[in-house]
């Protein structure tokens, strides 16, 4: 049994504890926009934000997460679309098949809320997320959009 | 609507014996229309249209949707001719066992080698005509007049001498009454105000907070989750497995043998499957090929080099008694490695089986593949089965002929009779039971004369070929003509783009162990690389500039002379490039399209930056510009990484890359500007999903010689060095 805050909700949820986040965000508590990409934390299209840090869920055991620790996913950013870095998403069409999208975009709020201002230099360091249809250009310019209209 | 709710409303009579006998049966022009069994839903107006009382337009797709924009470019097809409010359409997917049922009246759902809109434009175009006519002839029996005084637009019907309007909705039940116009007119292109215009993606919103389901995503009520592992080398089989060891670990419901090469757990949870089949003791019985290595291969494919017999793809003159005459002789060797899709979704697929019926819920490129593997592995009839399409998480090839996950999903659930069963591979599973980007090796023999032009030229490929693996029957008395993609002595699809009057391509077959697939842009690919880097191995040779070599043997090739020469004007090929910075070029034709691409790079202490691209396509017609520019800006990423990366390397019979920590692939910190020029010159319908990747190799390589005088003749790139030129 561990006790995690999912979008400012606790929860109980029964697993074994060293069971990884993003399973336990899709196969127990609903969540599947948090997608699985490699479980090695390669990809990062499970990634969340863990009190605003973005955080790869796919190799951090469920035990380590406080249950004082906020945790959010890309249902919990908004669920409207109207955080700014989805509505830079949506005004550039950013997503091709969209899989690696949620994790771009959690990765990207998170950057934006430590950064409000980031070069083509910080993008490059933070954003490393992989995605195999070939977004990179357009989450870049949502990025830059997201931070002049924030 | 989700694929489960689909399910659940599914209620067409499967029965039609008319319809039953295969995958191969002839093709309908879409006009006829069925009446849903199921009274409560709005009727089609025809296969391809439903019109709702609100006015909402349902615009059904047969093809598959896995980034590459086609939904929407489909969907604008039809709403050109429909002449339906745009903000109000949305789009649904026939399942297979419907076109099935109803004598295929989607035609092919085949979502590969970039055919959605190329194939199938021109009865979409005639199914949106054929609705609108019977909207306008139900609009016009309401109101006894002639259809001909009516009008449509925006999905309002005005009687014109009188300014009577009305709407699709509320006539839509009366068109679907109304016999089909026993002739259609298509629009002039010139026309269009829907199709041909950079309109945003239809499937966009739910991309962005996590609602959209992709196949791994879906749930059902007492769903099971499995987790495999086949065999990792390849011809392998299970020998043995020890299910008791694990059978009382968290979650476990079932070990299960899938089929002669795998082994699978079931579990209520995926993770607690994947934890109990990495627990889970198996003994492989490894088979013939725990001797191959990629040593073993390339030694394999360097005899075919060499090897007298061949099969001649494209033959012209002379080549090889000019070329014996001697002269000014350049040959170089290339190779080309097995590469992975490397989906970022990886395969899944779900299947409730009982001995009546089995249904799957699966991201396919191929739904008629899916079910012909339903059906195969449930041991049912096809009608008594049916396949849910998802939206794909990626497909590139990978999700199309090849269903081996859903024959396993079926496998698995068919001995868990009434459970629903969903299969998820591990990406170490994706990385190791892929279908491969064949590998194979490439000499290049030219011969000069002393103003430089070439006299002959002979390609001799050696390697594998997909459709001995995979579809044998393609064959054309055991030639595969995919080998020869982009090297054919014209043609509407894959012309070589050079005048050369001695001229032979010839294919030295060589199938190692290892299956290969069509991996997005196929033999495209590699044959790019190997003429467009000797193209300029030539020029070199010649002491000419690559493009002005290039410009004089392609004087019969306007179109494939049309977009190098728009590239290399963007760039800004007869202006010095800024300091340090060094330029290459390349074009080809494949899927039906014209592409080239200019490539600035610079080469620092062995470090590649590869500053800016500038990319240039011809498809004839472009349906939805923005969609293209995506797709052009997405095949570089793609491209890129497998000329930076990408490579499987094999050992003892099994692949050595298991993930993408090995596997590596380009990421934004790398990635080019991207400058794309659209330059569709009508007449004709190409592809554009695929044949831009085949240009971003050979003109970042070319760029590269330029850069350090250093020739890259093997890929990736990550396998060089850079700094010792």
């Amino acid at each position: 049994m561990a006790r995690i805050t999912v979008n400012g909700i606790p929860h109980d949820v029964d697993v074994e504890p060293e069971t990884p986040l993003l399973w336990v965000l899709r196969e127990q508590l609903g969540l599947t926009g948090t997608k699985y990409g490699c479980g090695v934390a390669q990809c990062g299209a499970c990634t969340v934000q863990i009190d605003g840090a973005a955080t790869r869920s796919c190799v951090l055991p469920v035990s380590a997460v406080e249950p004082t620790q906020n945790v959010t996913t890309i249902e919990g950013l908004s669920s409207d679309g109207s955080h700014p870095v989805q509505k830079a998403w949506l005004a550039l069409d950013v997503p091709q098949c969209g899989y690696c999208q949620a994790g771009m975009i959690m990765a990207a709020a998170a950057l934006l809320e430590q950064n409000k201002r980031p070069t083509d230099t910080d993008i490059d360091a933070e954003i490393t997320n992989i995605c195999r249809c070939g977004t990179y250009n357009r989450v870049r310019a949502a990025i830059k959009r997201a931070a002049e209209e924030a | 609507m989700n694929a489960i709710s689909k399910l659940s409303r599914r209620n067409f009579i499967v029965g039609s014996t008319a319809a039953i006998g295969g995958l191969s049966l002839g093709f309908h022009v879409p006009f006829g229309r069925e009446a849903l069994a199921d009274g409560s839903a709005p009727p089609e107006v025809n296969a391809w249209v439903v019109v709702k009382p609100d006015d909402t337009i349902v615009i059904r797709i047969a093809r598959s949707e896995m980034g590459q924009g086609s939904l929407t470019g489909l969907a604008q097809l039809v709403a050109e001719e429909l002449e339906c409010d745009w903000s109000k359409v949305t789009t649904e997917y026939p399942t297979p066992g419907q076109n099935l049922a109803r004598d295929r009246v989607w035609g092919d759902f085949t979502t590969t080698g970039s055919r959605a809109i190329r194939q199938s434009h021109q009865y979409l175009r005639q199914g949106g005509a054929a609705a609108r006519e019977m909207l306008i002839a139900a609009a016009a029996e309401q109101w006894s007049v002639p259809a001909s005084e009516c009008q449509a637009a925006n999905s309002i019907i005005t009687h014109q001498p009188t300014g009577r309007t009305t709407t699709y909705g509320q006539v839509a039940e009366a068109a679907a009454r109304q016999s089909p116009p026993a002739e259609i007119t298509l629009k002039d292109p010139k026309d269009w105000k829907i199709a041909g215009k950079p309109l945003p993606r239809l499937d966009t919103a739910d991309k962005l907070t996590g609602k959209q389901k992709y196949g791994i995503d879906l749930v059902q009520p007492n769903m099971m989750n499995a987790a495999i592992r086949a065999c990792p080398v390849f011809g392998g089989k299970v020998a043995s497995f020890d299910a008791a060891a694990v059978e009382s670990m968290p979650g476990v419901r079932k070990v299960v043998q899938v089929d002669e090469t795998a082994v699978a757990v079931v579990a209520d949870t995926w993770w607690r499957a994947k934890t109990a089949l990495d627990a889970l003791p198996i003994t492989w019985d490894e088979g013939p090929n725990t001797g191959v290595s990629s040593a073993t291969i390339a030694d394999m494919l360097a005899e075919g080099l060499e090897a007298e017999d061949a099969f001649v793809g494209t033959s012209l003159g002379d080549a090889r008694g000019v070329i014996s005459q001697g002269g000014k002789i350049v040959t170089a060797t290339y190779a080309y490695p097995y590469q992975n899709h490397a989906t970022m979704e990886p395969m899944n697929a779900m299947a409730l089986w009982t001995p009546e019926r089995c249904d799957v819920w699966v991201p396919t490129q191929s739904g008629e593949s899916s079910l012909a593997a339903a059906a195969e592995a449930a041991g049912l009839p096809i009608q008594q089965c049916d396949v849910h399409k998802v939206h794909l998480g990626g497909g590139f090839g990978r999700r199309g002929g090849f269903q081996d996950f859903v024959g396993q999903a079926v496998r698995i659930a068919k001995q868990m009779p009434g459970t629903p069963v969903k299969l998820i591979w591990s990406r170490e599973e994706d990385m190791l039971h892929g279908f491969y980007h064949p590998t194979t090796q490439c000499k290049l023999t030219g011969v000069l004369d002393d103003a430089g032009n070439i006299k002959a030229l002979h390609i001799r490929i050696s390697g594998q070929s997909i459709l001995a693996a995979v579809r044998p029957e393609a064959l054309r008395d055991g030639m595969d003509p995919v080998v020869f993609q982009g090297l054919h002595n014209g043609g509407d699809e894959y012309a070589f783009g050079y005048g050369v009057e001695n001229l032979l391509v010839d294919h030295a077959m060589r199938n190692p162990p290892i299956p290969p697939g069509f991996w997005r842009g196929v033999n495209l690919n590699q044959n790019a690389v190997y003429v467009e880097c000797f193209m300029d191995e030539l020029a070199h040779a010649a002491g000419e500039d690559p493009l002005a070599f290039r410009r004089k043997l392609m004087g019969n090739h306007p179109k494939h002379l049309a977009v190098l020469e728009a590239v290399a004007e963007r760039i800004g090929w007869n202006s010095a490039p800024p300091q340090g910075v060094h330029r290459g070029l390349a074009q080809i034709m494949g899927f039906g399209s014209y592409v080239a691409a200019a490539a600035e790079v610079s080469v620092s202490d062995g470090q590649l930056r590869i500053h800016r691209i500038v990319a240039a396509t011809d498809p004839g017609h472009a349906v939805n510009p923005a969609q293209i520019e995506r797709q052009v800006e997405g095949s570089f990423v793609y491209g890129l990484s497998a000329c930076l990366y990408g490579e499987c390397t094999v050992n003892g019979g099994r692949i050595e890359q298991e993930n993408f920590d090995t596997y590596n692939v380009l990421r934004m910190a790398e990635m080019p500007q991207v400058e794309t020029i659209i330059m569709p010159s009508g007449g004709f319908w190409g592809g554009v999903g695929e044949p831009t990747i085949a240009v971003a190799a050979p003109a970042v390589l070319n760029a590269i010689f330029a850069a350090t005088g250093k020739r890259i003749r093997r890929l990736p790139l990550a396998n060089h060095d850079l700094g010792s030129a």
